[in-house]
């Protein structure tokens, strides 16, 4: 092509005319094509590379044991590994009778080594949760047949062979074939009394704290009302007194069962054999998750991949969000984008209308056009440290000394909670909401608001009956626009309510069910915190990877939702033009 | 505008010569007889021209009248002193070259051009003997009494069912009865009921450019108005689809007054019972369709009807 076209440009064969690459448009082509492809391979590079990282995470992989040169054992799974160039002060560390194999081994590599990074666990024995292990320091590798995965919910992972299964401190079972069945047949009555025994704990005891709560806000309020010493303050107080003893006795009750609950599960515990060759006791019900990693078919792997997804979206975070679930951040992300999308929606449109619909034309509305447009690029920090000021120590602050004065100095709506984050986010994505409404309604084709007024309709009826519904598709694109800026955001949550930890849902079963003043999760912020204040960070480095794909699956489903609802009203409406 | 303005005016200035040579028995009978440069040129220059109104109008019962009304776009004027009868219950055909203000009076009628930035207008328009530009109307109340048909059919983004309804709905009308006989009052009335009964519940945006004309003239008579405005209802039909429409107006003549806006001269000599001609904005003649077209009084309009011009 490009060839036919300097030749042409010179040749002049024949009665074609002379043809330039200019002619033909050639380099705008690719220009042009080229930025998309440039676009296309940066989008989905990056979404290859969190797909990769993030649905590898939970592959159970193998349990690798290696006894080293310097007669120690270490057991765990390669995390990953890397070539590298040993220092000399790594080989002078070395002991003399290691330090020339080692020294030849690296030679022969031109200078470079293989080391691996194995999650070794064992924290409590070890004080590392990883441990690089490089070529020359291997004496063997093996598999060992019945190497058991623990994941545990404190302290971390464990790794270990299994010696015997204790009942009551006694051996009902000594070969790995028996252990591992022991454990099979008891881990679901054990699990089914923790899941109990965490229900008491955070329900009951919730419950019992909460009406113990209102009786001293009563009192408290009583007091700040009557005065102290006064008779309504007696009667208040005498009331709370008399909550207390029954919760009290509540209490004892509840720690009781939670006691022998503990005391049940305490009998069952697995004598395990370390690499280094300690015998450790494990209690069953301190562990999550068993497998014995290197007996598992393709099968068994699959069910655990499954278990540990299902476990990531439907439950609570452990060991300071390294592991365990990210279920509240799930619903707290979701929860808050839907608030903003509610709350932007309805104020964007009005401001939209207004500006095209009644705003006669001129420099005013033109600067507040601009205006808008402007807002759309304020970092969004600044939205966050507004929120904060305006939201919760202002308007929240108001609220409190109005409604909740009784649990001053403890703020309730005076400091970050969803709804002032999704009311900062709202305002966040306020320009794109009016900027889309405010083009769907220019959109509407003049014909069809004169046709309405000719009809005898008022401005406003020709707006809802006409207008509006003829630019909801456009007005739901604003929408959408906003729900995917809004849901990445996290620089402005910090400031305004999301936490590292939050396991009280902002929308649950105690009255008034929406709790718009909690503080909650959010997955973005998540990511963050996993990222940079892990004190586990290669634990949860692949856990970033994880909750990323889980935003943007969220994010995307929350789209596609909102294009699925526009292409319907898109169809009602635009069936066909003649 | 000042090049348009110059072309107009030797279009004029082309027919003068024309009037100079024939002098035809029509001219001679009628006593207010002009030549056709005068009022075409003096139209050109903006100065006031007398309308030659036919005597056939005087014996009609008016139904809109119209008086001395000018109208601006801002600083230019589209509207020259306009003064004319619109008979009830008869067809009222505007024609004239394009930019001459057809259009512009016709949506003066249902104040239409209000929502246009920057209109003035002088003058008084009456629907019944009540004024329409008078400060005290309702210009709600006032639109509701007529219907108007616009260029392009412009149905509504919604069922057929509820386009045709719409007057009634925005009035508040609940009664499924009362609506379910407008909506078939109408569509037959449009000639539109056969085709569309038995998908009213569908858009109306899946009809034919015809059929969505049609069902804008069931939506405009909706309501009984008291007058149909009809601006260029056919310019976007194919000829069969036209054919219908002007049927439809021959039908609905007697029950409606109908003032139609039409390039089309012979839709002007088919349908109307009256045609007026315009010019940049002036009332040139105004009388019954058959003079008009056969014996006008003026040699402008015999110009522009025979096709000599415009």
């Amino acid at each position: 092509m490009s060839a036919a076209a300097s030749n042409g440009g010179r040749g002049r064969r024949g009665n074609r005319p002379s043809r330039t690459i200019r002619a033909y448009g050639e380099p705008m082509l690719w220009l042009t094509g080229g930025g998309l492809a440039t676009a296309l391979l940066m989008i989905v590079g990056l979404l290859a590379l969190v797909v990769y990282q993030g649905t590898g995470t939970f592959w159970p992989t193998a349990v690798v044991k290696y006894e080293l040169e310097t007669g120690n054992s270490v057991m765990g799974e390669v995390a990953r590994q890397e070539r590298f160039q040993p220092a000399a002060s790594v080989f002078e560390a070395l002991p003399e009778d290691q330090r020339g194999r080692a020294l030849s081994s690296v030679a022969s590599q031109g200078g470079y080594s293989l080391r691996r990074m194995l999650r070794t666990g064992n924290f409590e024995l070890t004080g590392e949760h990883f441990k690089w292990v490089s070529d020359f320091e291997i004496k063997a590798e093996t598999l060992p047949d019945w190497a058991l995965v623990f994941e545990r919910r404190r302290q971390g992972r464990f790794y270990g062979e299994p010696l015997a299964f204790l009942v009551g401190g006694s051996a009902v079972a000594e070969t790995p074939e028996d252990v591992w069945k022991k454990i099979r047949d008891t881990e679901g009555e054990v699990r089914a009394r923790w899941k109990e025994r965490r229900g008491l704990e955070t329900d009951d005891i919730g419950a019992v704290n909460l009406r113990l709560e209102e009786a001293r806000l009563r009192q408290h309020g009583a007091e700040v009302a009557y005065g102290l010493g006064s008779p309504q303050a007696a009667i208040a107080a005498a009331a709370f007194a008399e909550v207390e003893s029954v919760a009290t006795a509540e209490f004892d009750g509840i720690r009781a069962r939670i006691q022998a609950l503990d005391e049940q599960n305490a009998s069952f515990q697995i004598l395990v054999r370390t690499a280094a060759g300690q015998s450790i006791k494990l209690a069953l019900a301190d562990i999550v998750r068993v497998y014995p990693a290197n007996r598992l078919g393709l099968a068994g792997k699959v069910a655990v991949y499954l278990s540990r997804w299902a476990e990531f979206v439907s439950d609570e975070p452990r060991e300071a969000n390294s592991e365990g679930g990210v279920f509240p951040a799930i619903f707290g992300t979701v929860v808050m984008t839907l608030l903003m999308s509610l709350l932007v929606t309805p104020f964007g449109v009005l401001a939209a209308l207004y500006l095209r619909e009644y705003a006669r034309g001129g420099v005013v509305v033109s600067t507040v056009r601009i205006a808008i447009n402007n807002l759309a690029g304020v970092p969004s920090i600044v939205f966050g440290v507004f929120g904060l000021g305006f939201f919760c120590y202002i308007i929240g602050a108001n609220v409190d000394q109005l409604f909740y004065a009784s649990k001053l100095p403890t703020p309730t709506f005076g400091t970050g909670g969803i709804l002032w984050a999704a009311l900062t986010l709202a305002l966040l994505t306020l320009p794109v909401v009016i900027v889309a409404t405010e083009e769907a309604l220019a959109a509407v084709p003049g014909s069809m608001r004169e046709g309405s007024y000719a009809c005898g309709a008022s401005k406003w009826q020709t707006i809802r009956r006409i207008v509006l519904p003829r630019a909801m598709p456009g007005i739901m694109t604003g929408m959408i626009l906003a729900i995917a800026r809004g849901a990445g955001e996290v620089a402005p949550l910090m400031l305004v309510g999301a936490v590292k930890l939050a396991p009280n849902l902002p929308l649950d079963s105690t009255a008034p069910y929406f709790h718009a003043e909690r503080s909650f999760m959010h997955l973005g912020f998540h990511i963050y915190d996993l990222g940079f204040q892990s004190q586990n960070s290669e634990a949860a480095k692949p856990m970033v990877f994880t909750t990323t794909l889980l935003l943007i699956a969220i994010i995307a489903t929350l789209n596609l939702t909102a294009v699925w609802l526009r292409g319907r009203l898109r169809r009602r409406f635009m069936t066909s033009q003649f | 505008m000042a090049t348009a303005h110059a072309n107009m005016l030797s279009n004029g200035r082309g027919m003068m010569s024309d009037a100079a040579t024939g002098k035809t028995s029509a001219d001679a009978a009628v006593p207010a007889s002009r030549s056709a440069a005068d009022s075409l040129a003096a139209a050109a220059r903006g100065e006031r021209v007398a309308t030659e109104t036919h005597l056939a109008l005087a014996a009609e019962e008016a139904a809109v009248e119209i008086d001395d009304f000018c109208l601006w776009y801002g600083a230019s004027q589209a509207l020259y002193d306009v003064s004319m009868v619109i008979p009830r219950g008869k067809v009222t055909a505007l024609i004239g070259p394009s930019g001459c203000g057809k259009s512009t009076l016709l949506r003066s009628v249902n104040r239409l051009n209000d929502l246009v930035e920057g209109v003035r207008i002088s003058g008084d328009m009456k629907l019944s003997g009540a004024s329409i530009y008078d400060s005290s109307i309702d210009v709600i109340e006032l639109r509701k009494r007529m219907g108007m048909v616009f260029q392009k059919p412009n149905p509504f983004p919604m069922s057929i069912y509820e386009n045709v309804v719409y007057p009634l709905r925005i009035d508040g009308e609940r009664d499924r009865r009362v609506l379910d006989e407008v909506c078939e009052r109408s569509l037959r009335g449009a000639a539109l009921w056969d085709e569309a009964k038995d998908r009213l519940t569908t858009s109306a945006l899946g009809l034919s450019g015809g059929q969505q004309q049609r069902l804008c003239i069931a939506r405009a008579i909706a309501a009984d108005p008291e007058v149909l405005l009809m601006d260029e209802p056919c310019s976007a039909l194919d000829p069969i689809a036209t054919g219908r429409i002007e049927d439809l107006i021959e039908e609905l003549k007697g029950e409606y007054t109908i003032l139609i806006v039409t390039h089309n001269m012979q839709q002007a000599s088919r349908t109307s019972d009256f045609t007026a001609f315009m010019y940049l904005g002036s009332l040139i003649e105004y009388g019954g369709t058959y003079e008009m077209f056969s014996r006008p009084h003026l040699k402008a309009t015999e110009a522009y009807v025979s096709g000599r011009f415009g």
